[in-house]
């Protein structure tokens, strides 16, 4: 069977779930004539037409906040961001009135929308391009968090996205687009909550989400070589964390390692690492690691650029030291 | 004045020095150029009532008016608390034009000064008091509170706090209306979608952004201005390049009115001709109402920056009694039957207090209930 690229699994997902429930829409800048900037939502709109497929002139509040009032009233309302970065200017329409409103309406609405679109740190593209905004919005109540980085696990997750009823804010990649790879056969949804063990292993615990899974699965292969036996986790879910997986890692391993890009300041690694101290405290053999993107704008110049976000070395560095206990 | 009628050239004038920075619109007026407007406003012809319509507009607006008193009576004896936007003196406003559209079928979406058009949305005042105090029987079960009134039955979309932020949600709800009809084919699909907001509203982007997205996909959806010229102690003159927020319609090619909104007739008749614009597909409107709020921006507010003169020129004016006399002039009902329509709404108030005082709290197990949509 063919290899897919991950924008095309993507794809596959919203045409799949359009077809199947016609409440489902997408609407966001250039999603319809111009098919998505990474060509997520390609053809769909000679497809399923243009209320269906929405192209919205360039007002992110406005057509996030439009969104919610869909939501509210009985559609399933995809979201492009066209890069996730500019959705800080729907900050209000996604704390406020996405993640907020059922709770501050006492229940009366649910707001089943999915926030979707690239983010993390790309090629040279500067600092408003490069953000990683999972972080931001972590502590928002009320929306669930999911961070893609196969195709096989962005085709099922974006089909449980669309299909639950709280709202999603779901990152893709910019870098991984065209990763490929054969999808599983059929209708197939991945739990959004779950947390996916990529390589299972006894020495120590990786966690990481995104692209910084391929960062890890790099790593991993060398120091398999060194005999450090590495149990890889992808989180998957951003918020909530899945505990559970995490604290039987741990566990068996007794360390962990986290990897993110995202600033380490008020990181994703920074929560994370405060619930773990919190409930595997007694299964620690060494202080939990954090590598972490550094605290400051993206810079545009390549050297900059990738002194600023977590390479394989430093993470073949960090394993081996947490392993040899000298961290 | 609609904006067909109107050949006055928004760019042709000549720009003067004008005195004072951010002092340009100049007037003469006693009371000030927002009443100056008022009394100069080319007047349209208001809707006529039949008995039972009158007296549900009457008894809408009394309403609005006794339930605002009975808060700030019961704010300042400590059974209600936090920031609360008294509605007095706009109620034309939320009668004239909820009361045109059909409930629980039609939309409503309001800001942090929405309790009247909860009620006049249909939500109990029971529930409305009840979330004021904060109880497990609000309409929001307490959780939101003044701001955050929300009535899924009633259609009620919320109160919403900050500026501006409901328009988009007011326009997703129009959106679906349009998206039932045309994508999913069910011809029975015309709800009518009305966003209420204030005039410092019309200085955000949201404003602008979803009149143009409203105008691009004739959505249903009336943009109803409630004008009462002060954004707390920001004047309306002081704020905007072009006061007559009306105009700003014709940029987005869709009709404007300019409306008395302390005549609930008037409204009526301008949300009438709205509203059948929207249900047969022609898109939104922008009407804004002239109107004035009696209190403060809330109770927390000292209203110290408002003239006397400016105060009495709208009391003058006041929508309440004005329909009282229309109504009685035109025998539509008697000064005994509005009395007793005032001691019946007296009488609702005081149960909803009644109700709102002895309503449960909410549980403390259940403060992280509504997080999720299956809780």
């Amino acid at each position: 069977m063919a290899e897919t690229l991950l924008f095309n699994a993507l794809r596959e997902a919203i045409d799949e779930e359009m077809a199947r429930d016609p409440h489902v829409c997408v609407m966001g800048e250039d999603v319809g004539h111009y098919g998505g900037s990474y060509k997520v939502t390609k053809d769909l709109y000679e497809k399923y037409g243009e209320l269906r497929v929405l192209d919205t002139p360039i007002a992110e509040n406005s057509f996030t906040g439009m969104a919610v009032g869909a939501a509210m009233t009985g559609l399933r309302p995809i979201v492009e961001g066209m890069n996730m970065g500019f959705l800080l200017l729907a900050f209000n329409q996604i704390s406020n009135n996405m993640g907020m409103l059922r709770y501050t309406s006492g229940g009366n609405y649910t707001i089943p929308a999915v926030v979707r679109g690239p983010g993390g740190v790309g090629r040279q593209l500067g600092a408003e391009h490069s953000q990683r905004l999972e972080a931001y919005f972590h502590a928002v109540p009320g929306i669930k968090i999911v961070a893609v980085s196969t195709p096989t696990n962005a085709k099922g997750l974006m089909k449980a996205a669309i299909r639950d009823d709280n709202p999603v804010l779901f990152f893709e990649h910019v870098l991984l687009y065209n990763l490929s790879e054969e999808l599983p056969e059929g209708d197939y949804i991945c739990a959004l909550d779950q947390a996916e063990v990529v390589r299972e292993g006894t020495d120590i615990t990786i966690l990481t989400y995104s692209r910084m899974r391929h960062h890890c699965l790099k790593a991993v292969q060398s120091l398999e070589a060194e005999g450090v036996d590495v149990e890889l986790i992808d989180l998957i879910s951003l918020k909530p964390f899945d505990m559970e997986t995490i604290r039987a890692s741990i566990r068996k391993t007794h360390k962990v390692l986290i990897v993110e890009e995202c600033m380490k300041t008020g990181g994703i690694g920074a929560e994370l690492m405060a619930l773990i101290t919190e409930q595997c405290f007694d299964d620690l053999d060494a202080r939990p690691v954090r590598l972490s993107s550094q605290d400051i704008p993206t810079p545009y110049n390549g050297t900059l650029e990738n002194l600023t976000i977590i390479q394989p070395h430093q993470i073949v560095e960090a394993a081996r030291a947490l392993k040899a206990g000298v961290i | 004045m609609t904006q067909a009628d109107t050949s006055r050239d928004a760019t042709g004038g000549t720009l003067e020095a004008s005195g004072a920075p951010g002092c340009s619109a100049e007037s003469t007026h006693v009371a000030g150029p927002h009443a100056e407007r008022l009394e100069n406003l080319y007047p349209g012809t208001p809707a006529t009532v039949d008995r039972e319509q009158g007296l549900v507009l009457y008894r809408d607006m009394v309403l609005g008016r006794r339930f605002e008193d009975k808060c700030a009576e019961m704010y300042y004896r400590g059974k209600m608390f936090g920031f609360v936007h008294l509605y007095n003196g706009q109620e034309a406003v939320s009668t004239g034009v909820i009361k045109a559209m059909k409930a629980q079928h039609d939309w409503f979406c309001s800001t942090y000064r929405d309790h009247v058009h909860a009620l006049s949305c249909g939500v109990p005042a029971r529930e409305v008091m009840s979330e004021l105090f904060g109880k497990e029987t609000g309409c929001s079960k307490g959780r939101g509170g003044s701001m955050h009134l929300f009535s899924r039955e009633h259609h009620l979309l919320g109160g919403y706090a900050f500026i501006g932020e409901g328009i988009p949600v007011a326009l997703g709800a129009a959106f679906t209306s349009r998206y039932k009809r045309d994508a999913l084919g069910d011809a029975s699909s015309d709800s009518v979608t009305a966003a209420f907001f204030g005039d410092g509203t019309c200085n955000i982007g949201q404003f602008y952004e979803c009149l143009n997205m409203a105008a691009l996909w004739k959505l249903p959806i009336l943009f109803v201005v409630e004008n009462n010229k002060w954004a707390i102690g920001m004047d309306h003159n002081r704020a905007t390049s072009d006061p007559e927020i009306w105009r700003k319609a014709a940029a987005f090619g869709i009709p404007g009115e300019e409306v008395d909104g302390m005549d609930v007739l008037a409204v009526r008749a301008a949300a009438q001709r709205a509203i059948e614009r929207a249900r047969s597909g022609e898109g939104p409107t922008l009407l804004e109402c002239l109107t004035y709020r009696y209190r403060g921006h809330s109770l927390a507010d000292p209203d110290e920056l408002r003239a006397q003169a400016e105060k009495e020129f709208w009391a003058q004016r006041d929508p309440i009694k004005r329909l009282a006399v229309h109504l009685t002039e035109h025998n539509l009902a008697s000064g005994d039957e509005l009395k007793a329509i005032d001691r019946e709404i007296d009488a609702e108030v005081a149960d909803a207090v009644e109700f709102a005082l002895a309503a449960p709290e909410p549980s403390g197990e259940e403060l992280t209930r509504y997080i999720w949509a299956e809780d």
